[in-house]
């Protein structure tokens, strides 16, 4: 299973994405934000979590319209798999392969702290790892991860089980406590919390490390 | 020519940083501020002389980087 982890200047969870992909079983190629291509055969783009282009304008905006992301959409179109990760999910909404956006926190502050999150569907390469309704634990860190969509865009998420992961006691005023969402085609997953700061007992917690086994176990398989 | 681009959060859509600086006002002793909504101005450069023409592209500008038209609108003056 082939996977991408895309580096921009700022990115700063790249090498953490790569080493919880890697345990996984994926093979790993990082791909600098100027390549106006991705490596041939990928099953997957990791976007990972970061402060791209230093959060300028929007976070995730500049790195939206990056030369590599181009390849990003155009592998999303073919039905590729993508992964946003923090940032990763900023950037994934600002090119529109996800709805909605993430807005400044509803209580103004940096979080970086462990949260409880519930698995809410077991529907997609991403979550099959987990149970239904499994409550984990995975770290936040961000500034702007407060979910916004249209109300329209809320029901369509709702009626299509396309939901993934919701907050516990919602830490930053995220519609419906989403954390992550997932594409229309289920293949591509934005997500606010980090799996891949849970991915190792040293971490202090391995709740990440069923969404890279059951990814690339989906992959492989595939 | 120059352009200058307001971005402003749509209405409807909850500010908590205009909110914040509302209350901040208030707590100076502003009293009466309803409310408070933050943007960005964007002062752009433009070689082009023809005010259609930059117009329409600033707009474009707009449309696919400087506002997130899911939860900003923009307006561009010309200078």
């Amino acid at each position: 299973m082939k996977a991408a982890v895309l580096v921009f200047p700022g990115s700063n969870c790249d090498r953490d994405l790569a080493v919880a992909l890697t345990r996984a079983g994926a093979d790993v190629t990082m791909v600098w934000h100027k390549e106006p291509e991705l490596p041939p055969g990928l099953d997957l783009v990791a976007v990972p979590g970061g402060f791209s282009f230093g959060d300028y304008l929007r976070c995730g905006a500049i790195a939206a319209r990056s030369p590599v992301t181009s390849a990003v959409i155009a592998h999303a179109e073919r039905g590729g798999y993508v992964l946003g990760v923090c940032n990763g999910f900023q950037v994934l909404t600002e090119t529109g392969l996800l709805p909605g956006t993430l807005m400044r926190n509803a209580g103004l502050k940096f979080i970086s702290r462990p949260e409880p999150l519930r698995v809410a569907t077991v529907e997609s390469a991403f979550t099959r790892g987990y149970a239904a309704g499994q409550r984990i634990e995975i770290p936040i860190a961000h500034h702007d991860g407060n979910y916004f969509a249209g109300p329209e865009t809320l029901a369509e998420l709702r009626g299509e089980d396309r939901i993934a992961f919701t907050y516990e006691r919602n830490p930053n005023g995220s519609q419906e406590g989403i954390a992550g969402i997932l594409s229309a085609n289920r293949r591509v997953l934005g997500l606010m919390p980090h799996p891949e700061r849970a991915a190792d007992a040293g971490h202090g917690g391995e709740d990440g490390a069923p969404l890279f086994a059951g990814l690339v176990g989906a992959l492989q398989a595939a | 020519m120059k352009a200058i681009v307001t971005v402003m959060l749509k209405d409807g859509v909850l500010d908590p940083q205009g909110e914040a600086v509302r209350h901040a006002l208030g707590s100076l002793g502003f009293a009466g501020v309803e409310g408070v909504r933050q943007g960005k101005v964007i002062e752009l450069d433009l070689a082009e002389t023809d005010e259609a023409k930059a117009r329409a592209e600033a707009e474009a500008m707009c449309q696919r980087l400087l506002a997130n038209t899911v939860i900003e609108s923009y307006r561009v003056e010309l200078a």
